[in-house]
């Protein structure tokens, strides 16, 4: 193999699981050692820079930075990072002084918002600053999106989701609320605005056309459409037995919700076996602890009615075979299964939909009437409309859609500046060494073997008095003191000079994971498996260092399993490892150049 | 030293013997030694070894004295039983324990001076009566813990980090050994453990004393330009002549070699040992003409390393002389042990 580049950027930042696997790469271990020093503030902070509301994604997020977590392969369970940025939201100060400074002279460019959600309200986040003027167009009478109609507010409350739009609504962005934008032709005929953002997300829940669906209309609901009514007072009840159409997370918020509006018995349907689940596993629990039951192979047939009512579904009874891998490799029905019900709630998905996009705008859309959207630069096929969250790629989560404001907001910046918008700055990574002494770091590197801790609940009893008693009550300040050295910290990095090696093999001998190995080089599929402990994980990369000077042999570290304990360069006579922070650098607007045009850009619209 | 201990995390993958333990089972205490040391080495090629015969913790016997090279037998097998005799008495402690138990694995750690200096003559007596036991000195030519003076095993010309040159002759284990009648002697580097894990399972199969030299340079009082016992000047003139694969007794020889190139040799327990010659003018198990290559290499600035002298069928193994009892004496009957009243009048009988 040749040797390992760590300049390349990605190097390092790969090894940091967590946050190469989170969408806007919040800088997880170094806000989790803030908030072990217990500076929950400066950790809010961190977390802030990336991800904007790190409240509500303390709650929310689907933590994808969970199952890439290290941790999670020493020992199974992952740190518990979501309820580690909850900790830091809520213990935090105010932060209003540490908040950007917005210019009270404006650049001149007015950006407008469609839709107040994640998206466009990151968008406003990044482009406040720099002294643009942003409007936000909202459907509803307050903002939010999705994050506040179609999550419950005894998983999120709004004092959470109010505080932290504030925060950016407070920037001085013109918030125009019960203002649906009809038609994006009228919106780029009237002028004034320097580019669009369509951050309208994915409002349209799917449809389940079955025998019976419209004579049963008054008691079937789309999920996301009913979750939004109740989010807004005009549902309170629901039916005693209530049946749950789809296993996804908004099934799982559909089922808990109706246990709060009055149901008795809630039933979950799922077509397939648990192993297709699209539900997150945490939220799966938090159903079936509230005795929700959830049904495995059964696909809806037809809706009963009885004397114009509903009164129960027909399922057929599913069986399939998988193949070694998981999959299926065929299916059959078994037989039929009638189940009682007084409500249905149709939670199978949601799509995006335009119809105010009018055709012959120049935004091209593609045959499923999705726009074309450019990945990188979130740019549509018309110069100066963007799209961004749910709008641009279909249903996905907070954190993609703050990544995608993020993205849109450069693009949106570089095109008001003239500037082309897929020509930006490289994400970067500052490495900086962590030694203190002979065997000292700043950092804690001692291995913590404790187990993930467990979030405390509000009793069954309690919560379902009223329907916004914030389920999960935060972790104690014993479960944060425990659960923070749990953090591997992934990104205080090995970092390998091997001209300075003297081939002692005291770092061989001493690492805890044998992640480390001196032999001589050879292609990677044969060198993983000469390695003191074989790297079988092919997702995660091997260094290999240079030849080393006296032997030419090279120093190979498979990266999967390493605990960043520092024993290797502890034990170093040559200090030809150190440990070095790194921090990974990815560009946000404000970092983009900002020439001052002459004169303003010409208005698109 | 480290203040952190080894995390006893381990890797998932990590291979287990037929007993069902990992290499990390037979770790010890975490190292006080400096950092590079190549004692440190050694002890990890104890672990491995140990893992790879699959030896039963408890059956083993770590003995030292005093020195950095003696600490390490608090470093490997934590569960085994240890002693640490007095400075270069290791040897008395080793026959003790030997008479008493010859079930054991005996694994003896000294260093250049606890052998070659205050312990020289306990040494000779060792080898002499061919006690059952490993024997791993851990050279590295300079007392470290006493801040580097040069040791009995400095070479001449070697030069001490504050500048003075050796001038007197050193005392070579490895040729002492072989004019004593060593039946196993063998010479490695702590750097190469590939040569160094086999020697020690060779020595540890090996019925009777082995003697494995191993250099092990001081990282902190002989690494210096101008030591003829550093990492870099070691890996220069460092000729491996026979290479020892072990093969244990339940494995078949898997390894191709060459004919004329390899002699298999049973060990007394059935395991083998190949000699694979590196050297093709060198002949492990001729002590003469082994002895004379040995002086030839040293003389031209060369560490001969690997297997250097086998003898598997020497005779005078210390239990078989002795008539030692098979089983262990703390499990005879105390009639068996002692010979009572009429017994030690027979005796006392014989001197009037």
């Amino acid at each position: 193999m040749e040797p390992t580049d760590t300049s390349r950027p990605d190097y390092y930042h790969r090894v940091v699981d967590c946050q190469w696997a989170c969408p806007a790469h919040t800088d997880v271990p170094e806000y989790i050692r803030l908030i072990a020093q217990g500076r929950f503030t400066d950790a809010y902070m961190v977390n802030r820079h990336s991800n904007v509301f790190p409240g509500i994604l303390g709650r929310v997020c689907d933590r994808p930075c969970e199952p890439a977590c290290r941790r999670g392969r020493i020992e199974q369970k992952p740190v518990a990072i979501c309820r580690l940025k909850r900790v830091a939201a809520d213990q935090r100060d105010d932060v209003a002084g540490r908040l950007p400074v917005i210019p009270q002279a404006k650049n001149g460019r007015r950006i407008a918002c469609i839709g107040a959600g994640c998206a466009s309200l990151t968008v406003a986040n990044d482009l406040m600053p720099l002294g643009y003027e942003v409007t936000i167009f909202e459907q509803y009478a307050e903002p939010g999106g999705l994050m506040r109609t179609n999550i419950p507010s005894f998983r999120l409350p709004s004092a959470v989701l109010n505080e932290e739009i504030a925060m950016i609504t407070g920037m001085g962005v013109d918030l125009r609320l019960n203002t649906p934008v009809g038609s994006m032709r009228e919106l780029l005929g009237a002028g004034g605005f320097d580019a669009v953002f369509v951050g309208s997300g994915a409002p349209q829940g799917k449809e389940l056309t079955l025998p019976g669906r419209e004579a049963g209309a008054a008691n079937i609901h789309i999920g996301i459409a009913w979750l939004e009514s109740v989010a807004f007072g005009h549902i309170e009840r629901i039916g005693r037995r209530v049946l749950i159409i789809g296993v996804g997370n908004t099934a799982m918020d559909c089922c808990r919700t109706s246990l709060r509006l009055g149901a008795e018995s809630v039933k979950v349907m799922a077509r397939k076996p648990r192993a297709f689940f699209k539900a997150s596993a945490w939220e799966l629990e938090d159903a079936e602890e509230e005795s929700v039951g959830i049904v495995v192979n059964r696909s809806p047939k037809a809706f009963r009615i009885e004397g114009g009512k509903l009164t129960g579904m027909m399922f057929d009874r599913m069986e399939y075979d998988l193949d070694a891998a998981g999959r299926i490799t065929a299916e059959r029905v078994v037989g039929e299964e009638f189940l009682p019900a007084d409500d249905v709630i149709l939670a199978i998905g949601q799509e995006n939909a335009f119809p105010w996009i009018e055709r012959g705008l120049g935004i091209e859309f593609d045959k499923w009437n999705v726009p074309r959207i450019d990945p990188v630069t979130f740019q549509s096929t018309r110069p100066g409309v963007f799209f961004g969250g749910d709008a641009a790629f279909g249903p996905k989560n907070i954190i993609w859609a703050v990544e995608h404001g993020h993205q849109a907001a450069i693009s949106i910046h570089r095109h008001c500046q003239g500037e082309p918008v897929a020509a930006r700055l490289p994400p970067g990574v500052n490495l900086q060494s962590r030694k203190m002494g002979m065997h000292e770091w700043s950092y804690s590197n001692d291995y913590t073997p404790v187990e993930r801790r467990l979030m405390p609940h509000v009793s069954i009893k309690e919560r379902f008095k009223k329907l916004n008693i914030e389920v999960e009550l935060g972790f104690t300040a014993e479960q944060v003191e425990q659960e923070v050295q749990r953090c591997l910290n992934c990104d205080v990095q090995t970092v390998f000079t091997a001209k300075l090696c003297i081939e002692c093999d005291a770092c061989l001998d001493i690492c805890p994971v044998d992640c480390l190995t001196i032999t001589h080089n050879g292609a990677e599929a044969e060198l993983r498996q000469r390695l003191k402990a074989p790297a079988k994980n092919l997702a995660q990369p091997l260094y290999v260092s240079a030849a080393l000077p006296q032997t030419a042999r090279v120093m190979v570290k498979d990266e999967d399993l390493c605990v960043h304990c520092g024993l290797c360069a502890e034990r170093c006579p040559t200090a030809a490892w150190d440990m070095q922070k790194s921090e990974v650098h990815w560009p946000q607007a404000a970092d983009q150049p900002q020439p001052v045009a002459a004169e303003p850009a010409k208005k698109i619209a | 030293m480290t203040f952190i201990a080894k995390p006893k995390v381990a890797h998932p993958s990590l291979p287990r013997n037929p007993l069902g333990l990992t290499r990390r089972d037979y770790e010890g205490a975490l190292s006080t030694l400096c950092a590079g040391c190549g004692h440190d080495s050694i002890t990890a090629a104890i672990v491995e070894a140990s893992w790879g015969l699959a030896l039963e913790p408890q059956n083993v016997v770590k003995l030292s004295g005093i020195g950095c090279s003696s600490k390490t037998t608090a470093y490997f097998v934590s569960g085994g039983h240890g002693f640490n005799s007095v400075h270069g008495r290791m040897p008395s402690i080793a026959m003790g324990a030997n008479v008493a138990n010859r079930n054991l694995s005996y694994i003896g750690v000294s260093g250049d001076g606890d052998t070659l200096s205050i312990g020289l003559g306990q040494f000779c007596h060792a080898i002499r009566r061919n006690l059952d036991m490993l024997y791993i000195i851990e050279n590295n030519g300079v007392y470290g813990l006493t801040k580097g003076q040069f040791s009995a095993s400095a070479d001449i010309g070697t030069r001490a980090k504050k500048g003075e040159t050796n001038v007197q002759p050193p005392i070579d284990p490895v040729l002492l050994a072989m004019t004593l009648g060593a039946s196993f002697v063998a010479r490695s580097f702590s750097g190469d453990k590939r040569q160094l894990v086999p020697l020690i399972q060779a020595g540890l199969k090996h019925r009777g004393f082995a003697l494995i030299d191993v250099l092990s340079p001081c990282v902190t009082f002989n690494d210096h330009e101008g030591s003829t016992k550093s990492y870099a000047y070691t890996r220069e003139h460092y000729e491996p002549a026979v290479q020892a694969d072990f093969v244990p007794l339940e494995r078949e020889i898997s390894v191709e070699y060459r004919e004329g190139e390899a002699v298999p040799v049973v060990m007394h327990d059935g395991s083998r040992i190949v000699l694979r010659k590196l050297d093709a003018g060198y002949d492990p198990t001729n002590r003469a003409t082994a002895s004379a290559h040995i002086q030839e290499r040293m003389k031209a600035g060369e560490y001969l390393t690997g297997l250097l002298f086998l003898d598997e069928t020497a005779q005078h193994e210390f239990h078989q002389v002795n008539s030692t009892p098979a089983r262990p004496l703390n499990s005879l009957p105390y009639e068996a042990l002692s010979p009572g009243s009429k017994g030690l009048e027979k005796i006392l009988s014989r001197y009037r």
